[in-house]
């Protein structure tokens, strides 16, 4: 299908957004027509991306080489062009982030936080889908930067909007301040303080990509800087700041220690919906970054920086994970978590090896799948029991054994249950430490690998303990008497496609591996030998 | 010697004096009661004016009078361009505003089309003489219209700041000047080029050259010449205030970048080390205070000087040897087309929401968009747009800016893009207190009811043309690109 190669992609990155446009001619009151359009954009969206797969080539295509390639040109004064494509790796990414979009449009459905808008909020979900379909398939840096920062506005007015009310005292102001408006806004500033230097980054390659290539022609293409950057045209201490400032962007959104103190504030503080679609999609754009941009590009840097990588996600695993067992609130617990995952996830992109990268791609996806489960749970939950406050959660089990069953099972997989989807992000990126690269230290990524194994047994045990707290025992003293309403029709189409999805990934990761290891591998080739 | 006038080349600037003449003339006939057709002379009269101004771009040939003094070539088409089209949509905030508060109404028009004339001649000139009549053509005519509103003592304040310190800074620039025609013997930009090739070391020339950075910094608004901005911003009537930061700023600047990069580019290696400084001290010392105003006017005040920060920052890139001044020189031009758009919509929108929260303070400002939502959203779009978040215009603007000093290269300029990022994040601050105010906060007292407040039709046009050519360039930056680039034959000395 000519027109369905060339038009997909673009279909799939711009249909949420003329959904966008269309509910903004919707009046407000028109409740049912606003529902309708976003479910059905975003559905067609979703169908879109499933075509995809069907379309997909998965025999062993070689890494830069793209399918449903679209390459027009936008900004010729500066050769930024609108290119977008889509391989093995940005495959699983894509179908996760459309997916967990139409659910996350599904739950809404009946599940309006205050103040009640859905007008407003569905536009911004819209918005923020563009942005994240765009990212996953963006093959020009300026266009990646684009859609990078279009996801930073919505997500600050969903935060600030709708979410949590409470006040707050900030160690070192004066006055209390509620914490959506705090939560929003320091993780506005933070995102963009990563992002305006990660352009910096993209800026210098650029410039340097001119010198680099026979034409001497400057350009911003992901395709064209991957070739040059394999062949090894950026050394020396321009690449050193060149991959520190790109560092710097995507560390913040992945978010690595130590800035990833936005994170706990940004997740906590906002409606479900968001945190879902902020733990779910907005993080693996950083780590998307990283494998899309900066390891092609810059390998001997990414070489250099590796060991320093790993040394900062084991730290982020474990400080996530002590950060989890001194938790209270259930929502800040599941925040910290993703600390954690991702520190996991870096890890395994740190050993610059074919199993590692793997293990990271199955690891976001898991982690996006798992982790927007827990969100979606932890906030119908504080919707129904008005606090997140574990210590008065307790016996949630016996008030609502669906809502309770649904949470236990997606706590084994968040833990790293063996045939659960969770189980393979870990797992193998610990083995690929084992066997990092040629030529890294292999005492850095061993004592790394040892400490990731001791950080699952700290992530079981604050999952564990937050089962504990939240599942088991009795219900307390506050809820006796009182009829809470179980799972609803629309929670369970938003949630029962997640819990299939989580189980088929753990005993069948194929149909993750089936696109992402043909990728990985020639990309580890192609850009490491 | 008689010098042949090519009246199709001056043909805008005619339009304009007509206008002015006419805006004159009915004002002396019209009753109190019709004086607002003054108004629409003046925005007719503007609109005529872009038509010549289209036929001479169409057309592409330089035209060049009084022996090179003053040229019409595809920059000057531009900047004359992009003078009309502020131009127009202050009009179009004036014309409701001035007539409301019910003072001199031909006066004004009269005044304003005069500083526009002044900012077209400007744009055409290529030496010094003419350079500095289009200058004070300029600022002349502000110095009163910033004191429009007699009996307000912040207005009298505010031009009377103005008015000193901008003569004083004027006298410096003046004596910079005859300096330079004194070492040099030469007035146009053609000559003092080659002659001060090879200057760079006379003590003298140094003196001069920081004369003209004085000058020009006053009219900028950087750092350390800034200290009449804020006051005057807010002193001012907000239709004026837009002007100053939009219309007064872009004439300085054009004359910034004719005189160093026409007149001296062989004395790079003083200018722009200086530069350098203004610009990081411009958008530190701008950010830093606009974190702490109160007052919408005044915010923008910091906010332009920090904006002028940023569009000084490509000049330092002239200072690492073998830079490409082309690329400099295109940075500033798109960064001050977009600037100017985004001003503009900005000022628009302050008028338009100070009808109904009837205060200048940002405070009132809360809950706003719970009342009206498409104000809401504009001021979303504006002050974002500002803050360089894309898909709106000023992520260019900002990108462009970035791009020529990477692309320069050296220690310095990289120092210098790395302060500039920090500034951006410090900025977002700011602006986005701003937008939160207005979405996120409940309201504070009693907005204006619906029926008074709303914005006259020539506003909303004016917000329209505004919203639009942002959103635009935001999403297809080629049009930006496609000025800078027709500019660049200044730098790259034609």
């Amino acid at each position: 299908m000519e027109w369905f190669e060339t038009w997909a992609l673009t279909l799939i990155v711009f249909l949420p957004l003329a959904g966008a446009l269309l509910l903004g001619l919707i009046p407000g009151q028109n409740e049912g027509a606003l529902k309708a359009t976003s479910l059905l954009v975003t559905a067609l969206a979703f169908v879109l991306s499933l075509v995809v797969i069907g379309q997909f080539d998965f025999s062993g295509v070689p890494y830069n080489t793209y399918q449903l390639e679209v390459n027009e040109t936008w900004i010729g004064a500066i050769n930024a062009n609108y290119h977008l494509g889509i391989d093995g790796i940005s495959l699983p990414l894509l179908i996760l982030s459309t997916f967990v979009m139409v659910l996350s449009v599904i739950y809404s459905l009946n599940h309006w936080e205050e103040p009640r808008n859905p007008k407003a909020f569905l536009i911004l979900m819209l918005i923020l889908a563009t942005g994240l379909n765009g990212t996953f398939v963006a093959l020009d840096l300026v266009l990646f930067f684009i859609f990078f920062e279009v996801v930073l506005v919505p997500m600050y007015f969903m935060i600030g909007i709708w979410g949590d009310r409470s006040p707050r005292r900030i160690p070192g102001f004066g006055r209390e301040v509620q914490t959506r408006l705090y939560a929003s806004i320091k993780f506005f500033l933070f995102t963009l303080f990563g992002s305006a230097f990660m352009l910096l980054g993209f800026l210098a390659l650029y410039f340097a990509s001119g010198d680099a290539s026979e034409s001497g022609v400057r350009t911003f293409d992901i395709v064209e800087l991957t070739v040059l950057g394999s062949e090894g045209a950026f050394t020396g201490s321009f690449a050193f700041l060149v991959f520190g400032a790109m560092f710097l962007g995507f560390a913040v959104k992945v978010p690595m220690w130590p800035l990833h103190t936005w994170l706990p504030d940004a997740h906590t503080a906002a409606p479900t919906v968001g945190s879902v679609l902020l733990a779910a999609i907005m993080l693996k754009l950083g780590s998307y970054g990283f494998i899309r941009i900066s390891l092609p590009i810059l390998p001997d840097e990414a070489a250099n920086w590796a060991p320093a990588i790993a040394i900062l996600a084991v730290i982020g695993i474990i400080y996530g994970s002590l950060a989890c067992l001194a938790q209270t609130d259930m929502k800040r617990l599941i925040a910290f978590s993703s600390v954690g995952h991702m520190g996991f996830i870096m890890l395994g992109i740190a050993t610059l090896t074919d199993v590692g990268i793997n293990a990271a791609v199955i690891g976001m996806v898991a982690h996006g799948l798992i982790t927007g489960l827990l969100f979606f749970l932890a906030g119908s939950m504080s919707h129904r029991y008005h606090t997140r406050e574990m210590s008065r959660l307790g016996g949630n089990m016996k008030l609502m054994p669906v809502m309770g069953g649904i949470l236990a099972f997606t706590a084994m997989a968040s833990l790293g249950l063996p045939g659960l989807a969770g189980f393979w992000g870990e797992f193998m990126s610990l083995v690929g430490a084992y066997n990092p690269l040629d030529g890294l230290s292999l005492g850095v990524f061993r004592t790394a690998m040892v400490l990731g194994a001791v950080g699952t047994v700290l992530t079981a045990g604050y999952m564990l303990y937050m089962l504990q707290q939240v599942n088991l025992g009795e219900p307390g003293e506050e809820w006796q008497g009182r009829q809470f309403h179980d799972v609803d029709r629309f929670e369970m189409t938003a949630w029962a496609p997640l819990v299939v999805l989580i189980v088929v990934i753990g005993f069948y990761p194929k149909v993750i591996f089936n696109a992402t290891t043909e990728s990985v591998v020639s990309l580890v080739e192609m850009v490491f030998s | 010697m008689p010098f042949t006038i090519d009246y199709f080349a001056l043909m805008p600037e005619l339009v304009v004096v007509a206008t002015m003449l006419g805006v004159f003339t009915l004002d002396l006939i019209l009753p109190r009661a019709r004086k607002y057709w003054t108004a629409t002379m003046a925005v007719a009269g503007t609109t005529l004016a872009a038509i010549p101004l289209v036929l001479l771009a169409a057309e592409g040939t330089t035209r060049s009078m009084f022996d090179g003094s003053y040229v019409v070539d595809e920059f000057a088409v531009i900047l004359k361009g992009v003078f009309i089209v502020s131009a127009y949509i202050v009009l179009l905030m004036s014309h409701h505003y001035i007539e409301s508060d019910r003072y001199y109404q031909g006066e004004y028009y009269f005044l304003l089309l005069a500083s526009v004339l002044g900012s077209l001649v400007m744009a055409s000139s290529r030496d010094l003489i003419v350079l500095f009549i289009g200058l004070e053509l300029t600022t002349g005519p502000l110095y009163l219209l910033t004191g429009w509103r007699k009996g307000d003592a912040k207005s009298n304040e505010a031009s009377m700041k103005y008015f000193i310190l901008g003569i004083l800074s004027t006298a410096i620039l003046l004596y910079g000047m005859s300096m330079l025609y004194g070492l040099t013997g030469e007035v146009t930009f053609a000559g003092l080029a080659e002659a001060t090739m090879g200057m760079a070391d006379e003590p003298a020339i140094v003196v001069a050259v920081f004369g003209l950075i004085v000058g020009f910094g006053f009219k900028i608004s950087a750092v350390p010449f800034h200290f009449w901005a804020p006051d005057t911003y807010e002193g001012a009537p907000t239709p004026v205030t837009a002007y100053l930061s939009v219309n007064s700023k872009a004439a300085g600047f054009v004359a910034f970048l004719l005189i160093m990069y026409q007149a001296l580019p062989g004395l790079s290696e003083i200018w722009a080390p200086a530069l350098w400084l203004l610009a990081v001290l411009s958008m530190t010392v701008g950010n830093l205070a606009a974190l702490r105003q109160s007052n919408i006017v005044r915010l923008l005040a910091y906010s332009s000087i920090a904006q002028a920060g940023f569009m000084l920052v490509p000049f330092a890139a002239a200072a690492v040897a073998g830079a490409d001044l082309a690329e400099a020189f295109s940075a500033t031009v798109i960064y001050l087309v977009i600037y100017a758009v985004m001003n503009l919509g900005a000022f628009a929108v302050v008028i338009a929401a100070a009808r109904k929260t009837r205060s200048g303070e940002i405070r009132a400002w809360s809950g706003l968009a719970q009342v009206d939502t498409r104000l809401g959203v504009l001021v979303t779009v504006f002050f974002f747009s500002l803050a360089g978040i894309p898909p709106l215009a000023g992520w260019f603007a900002k990108f462009a800016m970035f791009r020529s000093v990477i692309i320069a290269g050296g220690t310095s300029t990289v120092v210098l893009a790395a302060i500039a990022a920090v500034n951006s994040v410090i900025a977002l601050y700011y602006y986005a207190r701003v937008v939160k105010s207005v979405w996120l906060d409940d309201p504070v007292g009693e907005f204006a009811p619906e029926v008074e407040a709303a914005p006259a039709g020539s506003l909303r046009l004016a917000l329209l043309v505004a919203l639009a050519i942002t959103v635009v360039i935001g999403l297809f930056p080629a049009i930006a690109t496609f000025v800078g680039d027709a500019s660049r034959v200044i730098a790259s000395g034609g």
